[in-house]
């Protein structure tokens, strides 16, 4: 990496490298990482729709691609990455009111969410039939 | 600027080992960042291994411990040594908080001890603080008033006292501003939770009389809004104060004073 912004002679100490994450930390990244990969899974909504206009071909070679492993891996990982963003989103809002600010109560509500986004993904997966489990299996 | 990794001038090598103590059943391992500004070396990691028996409870009490019988070379801030001063702060274990409260029991295994994170380090533990207090004075960090000084003193309801509380506690460690990632990445910019607590605590002072040209001169992309509520700050102030909250409620303040 270039060292542009470092032009004191003397050493920068160290940052990252040294830090323990708290969760809130954790949970501020993936707000971001989640937010971008949320506008990458919009192009990908986008080219369903394309495909979905322009003709049972086009739209199947769209659905292979899709319902293969990879193609699934990708999908489940939007779904958690829509589910913790609007979650984290919704907590932005209290935040902005002047609510949640006690720190453990906030890593608390943090790992919660990370859980929740997880979790509930599998549910609606499970819930549209996406996923190798279907709800008669378990017993649903 | 969002820079992961360290310049190279400030990669850390490995450094030297000292000796451990013989016949010592209870020990703790030390590994502390050096740096001699003399040397024209990079930074190291020395290990230090001392006998818990000899020195008191307190990270800091180990530092001095150190220092006093094992290797005089070694440099960092003290001065109460009960919590008041804020001159030992620095990063344990690999969280900022102020040696002479912190336990050093409370670690299993090896303690870490570096500077405060993203800072120019002028010896050892010893961090440049000058951008530091330059942005708390910034802030102007004082009673202003236009109307003339009463005869007695400048009165405050209880009540408009008690907004003061978990404010004026701070005693400007900088742990808080250090622990910050958008500080370290926009520290030139973003004025950092400890300034920004110290502004809303004369935000929110009934006898001030400029508050709303405090919150003109927060009202820019970088000084306050750089703030993503990562809440680090809150997470390790060794007095319990939480910054995070200190500049919600200034941005509060700035949509309430526009509607």
């Amino acid at each position: 990496m270039a060292q542009s912004g470092w032009t004191d002679k003397r050493p920068m100490s160290p940052h990252v490298q040294v830090w323990r994450w708290h969760t809130t930390m954790l949970g501020s990244i993936l707000h971001r990482a989640t937010g971008v990969a949320n506008y990458l899974g919009l192009i990908l909504l986008a080219g369903w729709l394309f495909a979905a206009a322009s003709g049972p071909e086009a739209y199947s070679a769209f659905e292979r691609v899709a319902s293969s492993i990879p193609g699934s891996v990708v999908l489940f990982g939007f779904t958690v990455s829509i589910l913790y963003h609007a979650m984290s989103g919704a907590r932005h809002l209290v935040w902005d009111m002047g609510h949640g600010f006690n720190p453990k109560l906030a890593s608390l509500l943090g790992g919660l969410m990370i859980l929740l986004a997880a979790v509930g993904a599998g549910a609606i997966w499970i819930a549209a039939g996406l996923a190798p489990v279907s709800l008669e299996a378990m017993g649903g | 600027m969002v820079e992961l990794t360290l310049p190279r001038n400030s990669e850390i090598k490995k450094g030297k080992i000292w000796p451990k103590p013989v016949g010592v059943k209870k020990f703790k391992v030390f590994k502390i960042y050096r740096f001699d500004p003399e040397s024209g070396q990079n930074p190291s990691w020395d290990t230090y291994t001392i006998d818990t028996a000899q020195c008191g409870p307190m990270v800091l009490d180990a530092l001095i411990y150190i220092k006093n019988e094992i290797d005089p070379t070694l440099s960092f801030r003290r001065s109460c040594r009960e919590g008041v001063c804020g001159s030992c702060s620095m990063n344990i274990g690999g969280r900022n908080t102020i040696a002479c409260t912190k336990g050093h029991d409370e670690f299993q295994g090896p303690i870490t001890i570096s500077p405060l994170p993203h800072m120019p380090v002028v010896k050892d533990l010893v961090a440049d603080l000058t951008n530091f207090y330059a942005q708390h004075r910034y802030v102007q960090p004082y009673l202003k008033t236009t109307t003339p000084e009463p005869q007695k003193e400048w009165k405050q309801s209880e009540g408009d006292r008690k907004k003061l509380d978990g404010l004026y506690e701070c005693i400007m460690c900088a742990s808080c501003s250090t622990a910050c990632p958008s500080y370290w990445w926009n520290g030139d910019k973003f004025l950092g939770p400890a300034a920004l607590l110290q502004a809303y605590r004369w935000i929110i002072d009934s006898r001030d009389e400029a508050t709303g040209e405090r919150l003109d001169d927060l009202e820019d992309p970088f000084k306050l809004y750089r703030c993503h509520t990562i809440m680090n700050c809150a997470q390790v102030c060794p007095k319990g104060l939480n910054p995070a909250k200190a500049i919600a409620e200034i941005k509060k303040l700035m949509v309430e004073r526009v509607t």
